[in-house]
């Protein structure tokens, strides 16, 4: 089936068996490997991907829902100011250990601030419950958070 | 004068791995590749009659038993895992064979019509049955003193026993190796925490010298233990189908797989029998340390040993009597989760002298302090404690910080504090140091120096915190420390990256290399230090016996938990853990406040969510619907400080680290839910609804 949608600003047209799931589409038909695997069943966000500027488990959306749809991955959001700005928090508050988990909760705290750019430390908890981190306990995160949207203030 | 150590410095490895760039081996290319996926046991235990193969297309391989060209035994402290399974299956999840090939739908429509026929045989399932039918892999014992005599002259005696349950490592990237056979040389890259006991494995399964085979660690996605010993059973099954299809395979579990197969902390039962004086204080000690090893030893043994030699926690008691024993069970084999079987014997001992101090009517804090070690004491195997003992500042430090005291007095129903005190022997246990002998090379290249040692980065910090150690030993930019890739064929063996060894063994011998190189800078433009490591001389083990020093030396801890517990649900809110550590000296204060911070919540899931229970062999939770760790949600606001004791044989005074939060954690939980609902808490995980059938029993 032929499916059509941007990707990370760029205009595709491929195509593929509508019931793949977009994380294999993403990583194997584009090579865009910063969306991982963790679980494959909606649990741990270590897949999240932008789409139409919301935070989705890409393990969840089988490609025929993607149609007409803007998809953005890390590949593409880490080209811009608030990705910059995230990065620049994360290793300032320590809130990366092995990393697996970490594109996930880049792309949940961009969704988390472009809905809410002053959440406070409940909204930052329920905005990343979403994805799971087994190695840093989360507060390290949460500050990364905290820290992003106050020295990112008027980025979002 | 250099700013401290303990400043932190940005990790090397985060700009990549936030940017998505990172490589982890499920994100790595290999030309022409094929994937594998593995045909498991259905049955506990069954002897397998016949498998039944259809008939494959082309490129499409099944690999057994047969094409094990070496031994078919995963190499470790015992090898009785089979790689594949040969005339019988003990465990539902057991490998039995491989599919390999290009497509992985294929590949899982092959599995499904292969036919195994099984004869079922008896099987046993839980710790009580494997004891009651003498089911025992291993039995250890050791006495101090004389406990005899001393239950004979007991005022009272009290008895009393604890359980834990399974843990599952949930580290984020499953288990993943490719192997690659070329140039006469078997290349194997994954996830994992040891290279070497990879590669050590492979020359038995492959019958091969070390010189043909490479294990290259690729970016770890976290291990715990996790992935420790099990890798050398994929590393091997993929080299085996890499070498029958002569191209690259492939094999990455799913998280499923994952939980189904792999190992976990092993399910306890501690039993103890406590003689007390007139005083009230325990003169003698018996304790019986039970683990459900599973199917098979692998490394239980050593899991046992520091389960038995960390069993009297941080207390001093005159006369004891321990025993632990291994049991063989038909459920999934247990292995190393971090902690290493200390977890399951330090919340005994805790809980055990919390619930006697709350007959007694005496404070538990008041209680355990009165059986602290002090420096000089005799340790549980008749070593020494040398090392100047801070648990009195440490106590006093996170009773202020918590409010410990106040908040005891004004207790309220459903609301509750607790407190632990713990330790944990750093490196090996035993004479596991100097056996292993831990090698490591400094390399000094015009300005730059590099620095090849075995230990993996696997998100603990190992890579920034070695390189830290070697610029400001060295005196050189941190920049111009190059950390050389852990791979087989370019480093020495400086031992598996587990046991809370990093920074203080390999980081010390670094350290030792580095003065070298400093006095040497000025000679060449290349010089080359290499050191091997001895344990200090006064080290004296015994490991017929178990007398002696267990560990160099320890690193200590004491945590405040606030609980509280819904009435009507009896959910368990953790509001906060108030923390405080004695390891040394913080190599960077920002890596280490990660591994507190990630271990104490580790804890709190082992000791409250984390439930993972067996019917007949068969994991009841085996997906993460089904098996929750903590979110964001769960976290509690932990506040953590650090007492400075330098350690004279730790590079800067460093000891170890990452295995110490998860020890303190769930003692503390467990003390401040039975202050919440004033019963004595004898089992975790602790769930709402063990809870509310106690308290309507209270009421
Ligand atoms: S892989 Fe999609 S949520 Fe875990
Ligand atoms: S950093 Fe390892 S899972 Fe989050």
């Amino acid at each position: 089936m032929k499916i059509e949608f941007t990707l990370n600003n760029e205009f595709k047209s491929i195509n593929v068996d509508p019931a793949q799931r977009l994380l294999d589409l993403l990583r194997e038909d584009f090579g865009l490997t910063s969306v991982k695997e963790g679980c494959g069943e909606g649990e741990c966000g270590a897949c999240i991907v932008l789409m139409d500027g919301r935070a989705v488990n890409s393990c969840l959306i089988p490609a025929g829902n993607i149609i007409g749809k803007s998809i953005v991955t890390l590949e593409g959001f880490r080209k811009t100011a608030r990705y910059k700005m995230i990065e620049k928090c994360f290793l300032d508050a320590g809130s990366v250990q092995c990393g697996f988990c970490t594109p996930g909760f880049v792309m949940a705290t961009e969704s988390l601030l472009n809905e809410n750019p002053h959440p406070t430390d409940e909204e930052i908890k329920a905005g990343l419950s979403g994805n799971l981190c087994r190695c840093t306990g989360y507060n390290m995160i949460i500050d990364g958070v905290k820290l992003a949207a106050k020295r990112g203030n008027g980025l979002w | 004068m250099k700013e401290s150590i303990s400043k932190p410095i940005q990790r090397v490895d985060g700009p990549a791995k936030i940017s998505g760039e990172a490589r982890y081996i499920g994100d790595m290319h290999f030309e022409n590749r094929l994937y594998a996926k593995t045909l498991r046991s259905t049955r506990a235990k069954a002897r397998i009659l016949s498998v039944k193969k259809p008939p494959l297309p082309r490129n499409y391989f099944i690999v057994g038993k047969d094409d094990v060209p070496g031994v078919n035994r995963m190499r470790t402290v015992v090898s009785d895992h089979p790689i594949f399974a040969e005339d019988t299956v003990e465990y539902i999840g057991q490998p039995i064979l491989l599919v390999v090939g290009p497509e992985r739908e294929k590949i899982y429509d092959i599995i499904t019509k292969i036919k195994v026929e099984y004869e079922d045989l008896p099987a046993l399932f839980t710790l009580e049955d494997a004891e009651k039918n003498s089911e025992v892999f291993t039995d250890y014992h050791y006495e101090k003193g004389e406990p005899q005599r001393a239950f004979g002259e007991a005022a009272t005696i009290v008895e009393d026993e604890f359980r834990t349950g399974y843990q599952e490592h949930v580290y984020l990237e499953p288990q993943g190796m490719t192997a690659e056979f070329r140039d006469d040389t078997m290349f194997v890259y994954g996830s994992m925490q040891c290279p070497f006991y990879a590669e050590g494995a492979l020359t038995e399964a492959l019958g091969w010298p070390a010189e043909r085979i490479r294990v290259i660690q690729t970016v770890t996605g976290g291990a715990f233990g996790g992935k420790e010993e099990f890798p050398s059973l994929t590393a091997c099954q993929v080299a085996v189908a890499a070498l029958k299809t002569g191209r690259p395979v492939t094999m990455i579990y799913d998280r499923d797989e994952d939980i189904i197969c792999s190992t976990k902390r092993h399910p306890s039962i501690v039993r103890y029998k406590a003689a007390l004086n007139r005083n009230q204080d325990i003169v003698a000690l018996e304790i019986d340390v039970l683990l459900d090893a599973g199917a098979y030893n692998g490394l239980s043994p050593v899991v046992l040993q520091r389960s038995m030699f960390s069993a009297t926690g941080v207390y001093n008691f005159p006369h004891l009597k321990v025993r632990g024993r291994n049991f063989m069970t038909n459920n999934v084999p247990s292995g190393a989760y971090r902690g290493f079987g200390a977890p399951q014997t330090i919340f005994g001992t805790e809980m055990m002298l919390h619930n006697i101090a709350l007959k007694l009517g005496i404070d538990p804090l008041e209680y355990k302090m009165r059986h602290a070690l002090k420096r000089g004491d005799p340790t549980c195997t008749g070593g020494k404690i040398r090392d100047i003992v801070k648990l009195p500042e440490i106590v006093k430090r996170v009773t202020q910080m918590s409010g410990y005291h106040d908040k005891r007095k004004n207790g309220q129903k459903y609301h509750g504090i607790g407190i632990s005190l713990f330790l944990h022997g750093c490196g090996f246990t035993g004479n596991g140091e100097q056996t292993i002998g831990s090698k490591i090379i400094l390399k000094k290249e015009g300005e730059k120096v590099i620095l090849k040692v075995s230990s993996t980065e696997m998100g603990q910090g190992a890579e920034t915190v070695l390189r830290k150690i070697v610029a400001y030993t060295v005196d050189i930019p941190f920049e111009n420390v190059i950390y050389e890739s852990v791979d087989t064929g370019k480093v020495p063996d400086s031992g598996p990256t587990v046991a809370s060894r990093t920074t203080m063994i390999v980081g010390g011998l670094l350290q030792q290399a580095g003065l070298e190189l400093k006095d040497r800078w000025h000679e060449a433009d290349k010089i080359e230090v290499t050191r091997t490591y001895r344990h200090p001389d006064y080290i004296d083990w015994n490991n017929d016996t178990f007398q002696g020093d267990a560990y160099p030396t320890y690193s200590w801890g004491a945590n405040v938990a606030e609980v509280e517990i819904d009435p009507v649900t009896y959910e368990i809110d953790v509001k906060k853990i108030s923390a405080v550590y004695d390891v040394g000296l913080p190599i960077d204060e920002t890596a280490l406040r990660g591994q507190m911070q990630g271990g104490i919540v580790q804890g709190i899931g082992w000791a409250t969510i984390e439930v993972m229970k067996t019917d007949e062999g068969r994991l009841i939770q085996k997906n993460l619907t089904d098996y929750k760790v903590p979110t964001s949600m769960d976290v509690p606001e932990v506040e953590c400080d650090f007492i400075n004791n330098p350690y004279e044989f730790g590079p800067f005074g460093a000891k170890c680290a990452g295995e110490l939060p998860f020890v303190g954690s769930p003692p503390a939980v467990a003390a401040a839910v039975s202050n919440a609902l004033g019963v004595p808490i004898r089992s975790i995980p602790i769930t709402p609804e063990m809870l509310m059938e106690m308290d309507s029993d209270e009421n």
